[in-house]
């Protein structure tokens, strides 16, 4: 196996392709069977056309998921698959990743999958830190049983389940991801392509558990729930597009910037001036404390959606599960030798009988 | 002759009836006389924190390496320490040993070590009259009695004329021994299980050097508490040696006749069955991952396959039950040997994960050391009740092959052969173990690795159709099992789901005809398991009554089955290691005995099976105490069995 220096460090134990690849290595012969118009087709073309970049021997990249319209991903895609049981990918996956280095997982998941039934497997994945990249559709909606509420749809929410509309407050998956540990939390949406694919290139480099929100849009149950990031007379307003270094500036012009109140030390959006201007809070991706990239998780308004950090809010390095979990059998066998199983099941309280 | 002659007689589990004195007094130097017995049964019995699963292990591992035949019995209250002094907080420790083969922890004590009142009331109705009695007397006070509801000091009033009661101040005798140590008198206390360990030693001539190793050792890092344990389990040997209260010491000499030629070790069910588990991990040539959470009594599996990292053994304590099985199947997915331990309440919570496995087909351990239920029931406590949960605790049809070991160290096969199953067939197996087998030790002798099974089977490297494709449900005509090809085997992508498949290709199919041809394959798959034929133990082949067992019944029945033997009834004995599939002669056995007794810890669920299945008229005998049943209550069983037949 390779060890050499790798444009993709968590990969580095994955071995490379022998030759170039393109998109059509990445699409198996199934026919895909979203609704027309549904957002999950464009995130399926993001992937496979950005899946080559990786230059990984194809069979040694898995696609693990659960149960929902999204889940259905790994079907679609010519690499190893497992559309598993609703909710349970993240564990799934990671027992997968943990005992097979040379392998590139991900995990596709989708708001219900993730945050209702599996919530727990999410939480703990990311505060082990297991190298896996987990791709969460969030269309705030179920669509595969065909429109309840989720757990990210806005309070309100009419739905077949929720005649007279939906009580509970829905989490915001990237501030409990930031509060679960985890070490890269980023969001993307799916018409855009370019941006998707960065978020996802950065995803992949990053060594331990990679969570990136996908909003998705379900034109059939909820659609139209992402309009204000996409349509042309709002986005410019209602997008962040966050990048490592530079001052957090958006808007039309990019007149608008985000600033730090001295006063709360939380973060806020402001017309940018020649006064205040030098004041933009400049983005770091890698800062050790999580504090600033969790005030960038709750700057958008849950409703209008206005002021939705999109990028990579958090990405740090610290201790990756799978790497530790290796290196500790190695130290054992390096301490004891290599186990004898002899020797094991003698034990050393034995009495011979002729 | 001794109080405990009389008691072997009334309880033994040889299969002869033994003459009434078991062995000649003789004198010894000291004047103190030593009789022989052919087999002795003692319970420790105190407070949750006195100390009795210690002494108990540490009698029975120098038993063990005296060479004796032994079973134990642990058992112990689920809280970690129950309110002092009171009986729900007691802890007690049995172990039966002799000189000959034997089956089980012994249905009744010769002899009860009791650290305090409540250990004495709690056990008492266990000891039959004439047995010795051993009283820690310091801890008789007036609240201790009023705490467990003694209006008057049994020690006192003649309550325990019946017994041979030895009433030792145990505390005293302790602290007294180690005023010189420079301890705490609470600290010195502490050790008075090794004073009435170190007495109890005396009196049945147990080796002593492996304790004093074992405390240097386990108090390594505070020699100040070794050396006191020490010296108080010598205090209590000398004691024996030097009281008049202590008379007569008792020999039971090694078993050497029970045993086949070999090495032999001690070990309980769930040791024998990690090291099952890393056996099937070698002899498979597949890295173990476990998949687990931590729950009683399957807890200690966990700890143990933690040690053996060296073996490649990889553990992962999850976020809860279905974490851990769904890690050690996406394990088994990339080409581990998947395990996950727990007991019945993570069973359920484990079945949609066991059912994707089903689907998927591919190996996984699911092993269940059964406790009492439903609910939290009873953590520490034995139970059979989980058996119909394994075979049919699933949406939609969903079979499972399930494998029970007989005794603790059969669980060591046990795996093994669970592990055998999983791999050829790729499927789930349950392997239903219990807190009975899984705290309780006895010897087993230790196999060679060269007489394990080869238990290596082939990933799957090339495509297998003409066109240089590959179809990941294209069976093997003989096992029906599916091909096992991992990640990272260039040519052999796929996809696996819960989804219903198209049998070969794999491919999602809602097809009706499909649905219907999968679910009767994957089910015949199941039935097409080879299993070893069931043997029956008819010693005169002339048995109108047949009684059949499975799991951790197997030594009760047995002893039971001597007995009724030895007092001249005729009765044929079968027990089931395989649940699903049954043995292929199964159902001409049944219908080769005019009457079928099926004792289970449960309400009669293997009976239940055998009912829908052969037709045939089983009758149950069953007990849900928590406990292991008797070798004297099945045998009375059995004898009214007999007497209904004739
Ligand atoms: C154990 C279990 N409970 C419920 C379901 C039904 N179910 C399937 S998908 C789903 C919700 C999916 O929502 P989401 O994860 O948001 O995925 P989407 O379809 O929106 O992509 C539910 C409730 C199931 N398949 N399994
Ligand atoms: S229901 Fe919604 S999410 Fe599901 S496939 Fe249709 S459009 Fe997509
Ligand atoms: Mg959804």
């Amino acid at each position: 196996m390779s060890t050499e220096t790798h444009a993709f460090p968590s990969l580095g134990l994955v071995p490379k392709a022998a030759a170039p690849q393109s998109m059509k290595d990445f699409k198996s012969d199934q026919e895909v069977r979203w609704c027309p118009g549904c957002g999950d087709y464009a995130i399926l073309a993001a992937v496979q056309s950005f899946l080559p970049e990786l230059g990984l021997a194809r069979e040694n990249i898995v696609f693990v998921s659960g149960i929902g319209c999204s889940s259905r991903f790994p079907y679609y895609l010519n690499t190893y698959g497992m559309h598993s049981i609703h909710g349970r990918a993240p564990a799934i996956a990671t027992g997968l990743a943990a005992s097979r280095p040379d392998l590139s997982v991900w995990v596709v998941t989708g708001d219900g999958d993730a945050l209702s039934i599996g919530g727990n497997h999410l939480i703990h994945a990311l505060r082990r830190n297991v190298n896996l990249k987990i791709l969460l559709f969030n269309n705030r909606i179920y669509g595969l049983t065909k429109g309840q509420y989720s757990p990210t749809s806005e309070v309100g929410k009419i739905t077949k389940s929720t005649p007279m509309g939906s009580l509970d407050a829905p989490f915001n998956p990237l501030s409990l991801a930031v509060g679960a540990e985890a070490s890269f939390v980023a969001r993307t949406i799916d018409s855009d392509r370019k941006h998707l694919q960065s978020v996802l290139r950065a995803a992949a480099e990053h060594q331990g558990t990679a969570l990136v929100e996908i909003y998705q849009n379900c034109n059939i149950f909820n659609d139209g729930a992402f309009d204000a990031l996409k349509e042309p007379a709002t986005r410019d307003q209602a997008l962040i597009r966050l990048e490592h270094g530079q001052p957090i500036r958006f808007g039309s012009d990019n007149g608008m910037g985000v600033f730090r109140d001295p006063a709360t030390g939380d973060l806020t959006t402001a017309a940018v001036t020649a006064d205040n201007a030098d004041r933009v809070l400049v983005h770091d991706a890698h800062a050790d404390s999580p504090t600033t990239a969790f005030a960038l998780t709750r700057l958008a308004a849950q409703d209008t959606l206005h002021n939705t950090p999109i990028g990579v809010l958090r990405s740090v390095q610290r201790p990756v599960y799978d790497t530790q979990m290796l290196t500790q059998l190695d130290q054992a066998v390096a301490q004891r030798g290599r186990g004898d199983l002899g020797a094991l099941l003698t034990g050393s309280d034995t009495w011979t009988v002729d | 002759m001794t109080s405990q002659v009389e008691v072997s007689e009334s309880t033994e589990d040889e299969p002869l009836p033994v003459a009434p004195v078991a062995g000649m007094p003789a004198q010894n130097g000291d004047g103190k006389r030593v009789t022989k017995l052919d087999r002795v049964v003692i319970r420790f019995a105190g407070d949750s924190g006195d100390g009795m699963q210690l002494t108990g292990d540490r009698f029975t591992t120098e038993t063990a390496g005296f060479g004796n035949d032994l079973s134990t019995l642990p058992n112990f209250p689920a809280e970690i320490r129950a309110p002092a002094g009171t009986l729900p907080g007691v802890s007690s420790f049995q172990l039966h040993f002799a000189d000959h083969d034997i089956l089980t922890p012994g249905d009744a004590p010769h002899v009860l070590v009791a650290m305090n009142p409540a250990a004495l009331k709690a056990n008492l109705g266990d000891v039959p009259r004439g047995a010795e009695i051993i009283v820690n007397t310091d801890e008789f006070t007036k609240r201790a009695l009023a705490k467990v509801g003694y209006a008057a000091d049994p020690l006192g009033d003649g309550a325990l004329d019946a017994y041979s009661v030895h009433p030792v101040p145990l505390t005293t005798l302790t602290v007294e021994a180690l005023k010189d140590s420079g301890l705490a008198r609470k600290d010195a206390e502490r050790a008075k299980n090794m004073f009435a360990l170190g007495l109890l030693s005396w009196m049945y001539h147990r080796p002593t050097e492996g304790t004093e190793r074992f405390l240097r050792v386990k108090f390594a890092n505070k020699p100040d508490i070794a050396e006191a344990n020490v010296t108080a389990f010598r205090a209590g040997w000398n004691y024996g040696e030097t009281t008049e209260d202590f008379a007569v010491s008792y020999e039971v000499a090694p078993a050497t006749a029970a045993f086949p030629a070999g090495r032999y070790r001690n070990i309980s069910g769930n040791l024998a069955l990690a090291y099952g588990l890393v056996a099937a991990s070698e002899q498979s040539g597949l890295p173990l991952f476990l998949g687990s959470y931590p729950i009683t009594p399957a807890s200690d599996i966990l700890h143990e396959l933690s040690k053996h990292k060296n073996f490649g053994v990889r553990t992962f304590q999850a976020e809860d039950e279905i974490a851990g099985i769904g890690a050690a199947l996406g394990a088994a997915f990339g080409g581990s040997l998947g395990v996950t331990t727990t007991s019945g309440p993570g069973v359920a919570l484990k079945s949609e994960t066991i059912g994707l496995a089903v689907s998927l087909e591919l190996p996984l351990l699911v092993i269940d050391i059964q406790r009492g239920g439903p609910s939290t029931g009873l953590p520490t406590k034995t139970e059979q009740a989980d058996l119909l949960q394994a075979m049919y605790g699933r949406n939609g049809e969903a079979p499972v092959p399930i494998v029970a070991p007989a005794t603790a160290a059969d669980c060591f096969t046990a795996a093994l052969e669970a592990a055998r199953i999983a791999l050829t067939y790729r499927t789930p197996v349950f392997l239903l173990s219990d807190g009975y087998l899984a705290n309780g030790s006895e010897p087993w002798r230790i196999p060679e690795p060269d007489e394990l099974p080869d238990l290596r089977v082939p990933f799957a490297t090339e495509p297998n159709r003409p066109d240089g494709s590959f179809w990941p449900y294209l069976r093997d005509p003989e096992t029906l099992a599916r091909p096992w090809a991992v990640p990272g085997t260039p040519g052999l992508e796929h996809r696996v789901g819960g989804i219903e498949k198209q049998d070969g290709t794999g491919n999602i199919s809602y097809d009706p005809a499909n649905h219907d041809h999968m679910v009767r394959i994957r089910q015949a798959k199941i039935d097409g398991i080879t299993v070893p034929d069931l043997v029956v133990d008819d010693p005169s082949g002339k048995a109108g009554l047949l009684v059949l067992g499975w799991g951790s019944t197997y030594g009760p029945i047995a002893a039971a089955v001597r007995r009724v033997r030895a007092a001249g009834g005729e009765v044929a004995q079968a027990h089931l290691r395989h649940l699903n599939p049954f043995p292929a002669n199964l159902g001409e056995v049944l219908a080769g005995y005019d009457r079928v007794l099926v004792p289970e810890m449960n309400l009669g669920q293997l009976a239940h099976l055998l009912r829908a299945r052969y037709l045939v008229d089983a009758q149950s005998f069953t007990q849900v105490t928590g406990l292991p049943f008797k070798a004297e209550q099945l045998a009375d069983a059995l004898t009214a069995q007999l007497e209904v037949q004739s």
